[in-house]
């Protein structure tokens, strides 16, 4: 009996296609892993089941019968629950307070009442929760289970877990574990979202995987093994830019010792990570996002300054400093969401200008002849679709890296940090923008690439290192690596092995 | 079955310059059902809001003269907002302004226009950027936010004032509570023999046209602007984005304090309770519907001070409250609000 | 607040009863909280500027329906406001505290009625929801518009009997500068009290008390600065905003329209 059915669902986000003709379905008591990097498509799926998002074609059934899910509200009347990375809990109240929201009937709440039947349900599905304490005090694990009781409180039969592992230490996996093959018993059905190989392989049924929105195939845990997913996962395109031989690295430009960033909560994101970037290479960071790369990326660009650990950028310490500096050391910096390196109210011409500011100032009044032929000349270089006073928000994504790519490059950095370049372009733009690093590669800048895509860390590399949970699991040079090996590497596979006790 | 769903979708570029003069049709729509109430004809009343007060002289200085602090407000309010800032203190940092300046005046006793003029200028400006110090820092050292201390400021000085005038400063000619007549030289120069226009309505021009220039034209109001849209990426491209905040919020002030030192120099000559009178407020209106920028400003301005002169005249001919006029510009506001706000979506027929 | 203050007065004016202009000011307080639903809640408008246009609307619309209805008399128009209830009859001490005008007992009497509302009932806890994590309130099928536009329609209903108290029970007649920024004082209070009801209770106490107090020493002829005196509320609540930011103690969404993806 199937109690989830998706069938041929089509999901557009513009002239993306984030879920193309996805058939899915879950049977009930088991745990079924929706498998897949960064972008294949898992979430938009799964928020498309919860009625956050309204597919553009397909039919989704529950209990073999054909539904209209439009809003969470709908859902939850359907018997399913979601638990997101992101949690929905209200902080201020207390457990037993978030639990019954939008649940109860009637006027008036006693907390004694509340409190008890929260109790209750505790006890009878086997997750321990304190009703009376406030949301806020909680651990991440807490919170975690406090949102697993909030949907199975409301009667849940179906249960979707986005990537619940990311935030959790070991132990709080393994009780997780625990939890959820005793709720699958009492008849509960979990859709279980990841991009870890050994957690699927331990804990689910059936398992299917997704790619750049389509799916690739539904296999049974019996019939496979990590390295057959680990390849479903990450996949092959052909790629478009050639590569020259690399020369004999130079001499070191950048240098990242011991680097350590502890979030205000306590959480660890980064865990002295050592880097040695050389002049003339391309090292690669690759990675699934969310494992370190959004503070690593925002230390190096001044905007988050690391608890511990020293970095030093053509024998100038740059730890700490601010952005103007960094920029002033030789650093060409890239940001992960491109989005936020560009203002886009201000036109291109100003976008440009802004990052060196001092050198288009005449008394502090704007130079706006220089300004503007520095902005067709760079629109020129870099084949930019735009004049000089258009605003940068109206612009492609591509466009909008253009502009990024062209600010920080036409300095002549000695080193190039670019995170995440070709998240989200299009073919052309893309290897556009490959090309442009490579080019300043052969120049003989350092390149720091920072990638989730493993295709553009294998073609474009010379050394490649990977980041799992906050620390560096290995670095390889380009020649030595598979993408079987950084798959399993990036999905915390061989860590396991090498680090028993992590 | 169709039905209609609402999308988010830009309006065409021509749209916005229009909404407006959209607007204020829309408004005048609406307030139709108020002036139906006194039972006059609202054609006659449109005519004497709106085109009665170009048939005299008189009434045509007059608009000047109202619109003369809502220039300095409306630029204060929109200078700060353009950063992001949102200083609704304007109020109380005029106020900061009229005492510095009615302080001064009666300090330069017995000096020449050409040493007074400038001072009580500055010691306006100095005045309004005082009062805007405690909120701005507040804001960019403590993250405190500015809406509510800038607020709260204003309702301080009132006391301030009452203090003053109650006590040190009490004009003992006087049976007001009003402070002594600043000096002859201290007092802003007419621009209109025997007319209330004075030299502040050059001073807000001029103050319209800086700001026009630092924000479009200097280093300082791109990193302003950089800072009001996008924090977070003004900060990746080198912009100090709490340095840039906070002069903003400063010069703000300043110039609030401006309109203060004016209406003390030009109009009143001494300082008043109430002598704001929502001035500050009022240039928030104002800032809005000019979209932050200044010549829009100048024009908001100047149709705030036609509306206000409209509603003096309406009140004459057809014993129309003249609180009209206050009806129509808040109206005024939350259509102009609203109606910037629908033109981010438009309805779509779905099959 | 102004504008029940007016309707408020205006109402018992022409009904000639004291109660039909209490409900009258509540009723159109409803009015203004829900324009305000419109402009913030639906349109998204930003909250300040939209606040402040429904004030000087309304400020605006009670001026002058006042001079559309009493036009402009030497002498204001007078009724008869409410007496003061004597519930301690001549007790020493007692007696004078616990004469007060009924609205003032009602109001009290309101403190505790908000609390039970805001943290013992379903609705209060959805207050309290959308108030804090939307988002959150959205997914647990919460309708965060809906809950946010009726808690905006009790607000206004509380600041129209509000302001109707005081036409009706203190002054009988209605002046122009009757509220005197008493709307944004009480801005000040809620930071004050930390968004906790029974604090609001206390704030009032303190803010009334500062100016009762300065109106005494005003009284026995003591040369003092009372003005500066008044401001002491003013000071003391940025002081805590300052100290308060720093804990994170008002609501999370307070700001912050809604819009889901």
């Amino acid at each position: 009996m199937y109690v989830i059915q998706m069938k041929n669902i089509t999901k557009r986000f513009g002239n993306l296609i984030a879920n193309d003709q996805i058939d899915f379905d879950l049977q009930k008591g088991e745990i079924h892993a929706l498998l897949g990097e960064n972008g294949a498509g898992k979430t938009t799926l799964m928020r498309t089941l919860y009625g956050l998002y309204s597919a553009d074609e397909g039919r989704i059934f529950i209990n073999e019968k054909p539904v209209h899910i439009t809003s969470p509200r709908d859902a939850i009347r359907n018997g399913i629950g979601m638990v997101t990375q992101h949690f929905t809990l209200v902080s201020p109240l207390t457990v037993a307070e978030n639990i019954v929201l939008g649940a109860t009937k009637g006027i008036s709440i006693n907390p004694r009442e509340i409190s008890k039947s929260v109790a209750e349900a505790s006890r009878k599905f086997c997750i321990p929760v304190n009703p009376d304490a406030v949301v806020r005090s909680l651990s991440v694990g807490e919170c975690q289970r406090v949102e697993i009781l909030k949907a199975l409180y409301r009667q849940a039969k179906v249960l979707i877990m986005d990537e619940p592992t990311a935030v959790l230490v070991p132990q709080e996996v393994d009780a997780l574990f625990k939890s959820l093959k005793q709720l699958v018993e009492q008849g509960l059905s979990v859709i279980f979202i990841s991009h870890k190989l050994y957690e699927v392989m331990e804990i689910c049924g059936r398992i299917t995987v997704l790619r750049g929105g389509k799916l690739i195939g539904t296999v049974h845990r019996a019939e496979t093994s990590e390295k057959e997913l680990a390849k479903m996962m990450v996949g092959r395109e052909t790629f478009g830019v050639v590569r020259e031989a690399g020369k004999d690295p130079g001499e070191p430009i950048l240098s990242i010792n011991n680097l350590k960033h502890v979030r205000n909560d306590g959480f660890e994101r980064l865990k002295d990570i050592s880097l040695n970037l050389h002049k003339g290479e391309i090292l690669s960071i690759a990675g699934v996002s969310g494992n370190g790369q959004s503070e690593l990326v925002k230390i190096l660009s001044g905007l988050l300054k690391p608890t511990e650990g020293k970095i030093v950028l053509d024998g100038i310490d740059i730890t700490g400093a601010s952005p103007t500096a960094i920029n002033a050391a030789g650093m060409g910096r890239t940001p992960e969401d491109r989005h936020a390196g560009v203002i886009g109210e201000l036109s291109v011409a100003e976008n440009l200008a802004l990052e060196g500011l001092d050198d288009y100032l005449n008394r502090g009044v704007l130079d706006r002849k220089k300004i503007r032929e520095h902005a067709q000349e760079l629109i020129e270089e870099y084949q930019i679709k735009a004049s000089p006073e258009d605003p940068v928000g109206k612009l492609s994504g591509g466009n909008i890296q253009k502009v990024v790519m062209a600010r920080s490059l036409s300095r002549n950095p000695l080193c190039i940090m670019a995170a995440q370049p070709t998240r989200g372009l299009d073919v052309g733009a893309t290897e556009y923008v490959r090309k442009k690093l490579l080019e300043q590669r052969n120049r003989g800048a350092g390149v720091l690439l920072i990638s989730e895509d493993l295709d553009e860390v294998l073609g474009l590399s010379d050394r490649i290192a990977v980041i799992y949970e906050g620390r560096i699991m290995d670095i390889m040079p380009a020649s030595e690596a598979t993408e079987e090996k950084l798959g399993l590497l990036m999905a915390g596979v061989l860590d396991k092995e090498k680090t028993p006790t992590f | 079955m169709s039905k209609f769903r609402i999308e988010k979708a830009p309006a065409p570029a021509w749209v916005r310059p229009a909404i407006p003069v959209a607007a204020v049709v829309v408004t005048f729509v609406i307030t139709l059902v108020f002036i139906a109430w006194v039972k006059v004809n609202p054609l006659h009343t449109y005519y004497y809001f709106l085109v009665a007060p170009f048939t005299s002289t008189v009434s045509m200085i007059e608009l000047l003269v109202k619109a003369t602090p809502l220039f300095l407000t409306g630029a204060a309010v929109a200078f700060a907002f353009k950063a992001g800032y949102y200083n609704i203190g304007a109020e109380g940092q005029l106020t900061a302004g009229a005492i510095a300046g009615a302080w001064l005046g009666v300090v330069l006793e017995g000096s020449t226009p050409w040493i007074s003029l400038p001072l009580m200028i500055i010691c306006g400006f100095l005045g309004g950027v005082l009062w805007a110090m405690v909120p701005a820092l507040l804001k960019v050292k403590l993250g405190v936010d500015e809406v509510v201390t800038t607020l709260l400021m204003n309702s301080i000085i009132v006391y301030i004032v009452s203090y003053l005038l109650n006590g040190p400063w009490r004009d003992p000619v006087s049976m007001w509570p009003q402070s002594p007549d600043i000096d002859q030289s201290a007092m802003f120069f007419k621009l209109i023999p025997r007319s209330r226009l004075h030299f502040g309505f050059i001073l807000g021009l001029i103050t319209l046209a800086v700001i026009w220039y630092l924000i479009n034209r200097s280093g300082f109001g791109l990193k302003m602007r950089a800072a009001g849209s996008n924090a977070e990426a003004a900060r990746f491209s080198g912009v100090n984005v709490g340095n840039t905040i906070l002069a903003t919020a400063l010069i703000s002030g300043g110039i609030a304090g401006l309109a203060g030192v004016g209406e003390v120099a030009g109009i009143h000559f001494h300082l008043i309770p109430g002598l704001s009178s929502n001035l500050g407020y009022t240039g928030i209106i104002v800032a809005t519907l000019g979209a932050l920028n200044p010549i829009g400003v100048g024009i908001a301005a100047l149709f705030f001070g036609l509306i206000e002169t409209g509603s003096l005249t309406v009140s004459r001919a057809l014993g129309v409250p003249v609180y009209l006029g206050q009806v129509v510009q808040a109206a005024l506001l939350l259509v102009t609000l609203g109606m910037f706000v629908l033109t981010n979506y438009r309805l779509k027929r779905e099959g | 607040m102004l504008i029940g203050a007016f309707t408020g007065f205006a109402t018992a004016y022409l009904t000639g009863s004291l109660w039909a202009g209490v409900f009258a000011a509540c009723l159109i307080g409803i009015l203004a909280g829900l324009l305000m639903a419109l402009m913030t809640v639906y349109l998204g408008v930003n909250q300040h500027v939209s606040g402040l246009g429904i004030t000087l609307f309304c400020t605006g619309l009670a001026y002058y329906a006042f001079r559309v209805i009493f036009g402009t008399p030497s002498h204001p128009p007078q009724i008869t406001p409410f007496d003061q209830v004597n519930l301690m009859g001549d007790v020493a001490v007692l007696g004078p505290i616990f004469r007060q005008y009924p609205l003032t007992y009602y109001a009290i009497v309101l403190v505790p009625v908000v609390w039970v509302i805001l943290y013992r009932t379903n609705f209060g806890l959805k207050i309290r929801a959308v108030g804090e994590n939307p988002e959150a309130a959205d997914a647990a099928g919460i309708n965060v518009y809906g809950v946010r536009t009726v808690s905006l329609m009790i607000a206004g209903a509380f600041m129209g009997v509000a302001g109707a108290f005081l036409t009706l029970s203190t002054l009988g007649f209605f002046t122009f500068d009757i509220i005197a920024g008493r709307g944004w004082v009480c801005i000040a209070l809620v930071i004050f009290a930390n968004w906790i009801p029974q604090r609001v209770l206390l704030g009032a106490f303190i803010f009334g008390g500062v100016q009762a107090l300065q109106l005494r020493l005003q009284l026995t002829g003591v040369k003092f600065p009372y003005e500066l005196f008044l401001t002491l509320p003013y000071v003391v609540t940025i002081i805590a905003l300052t100290i308060a930011n720093r804990n994170a103690a008002y609501p999370a969404a307070l700001l912050k329209p809604y819009k889901r993806e």
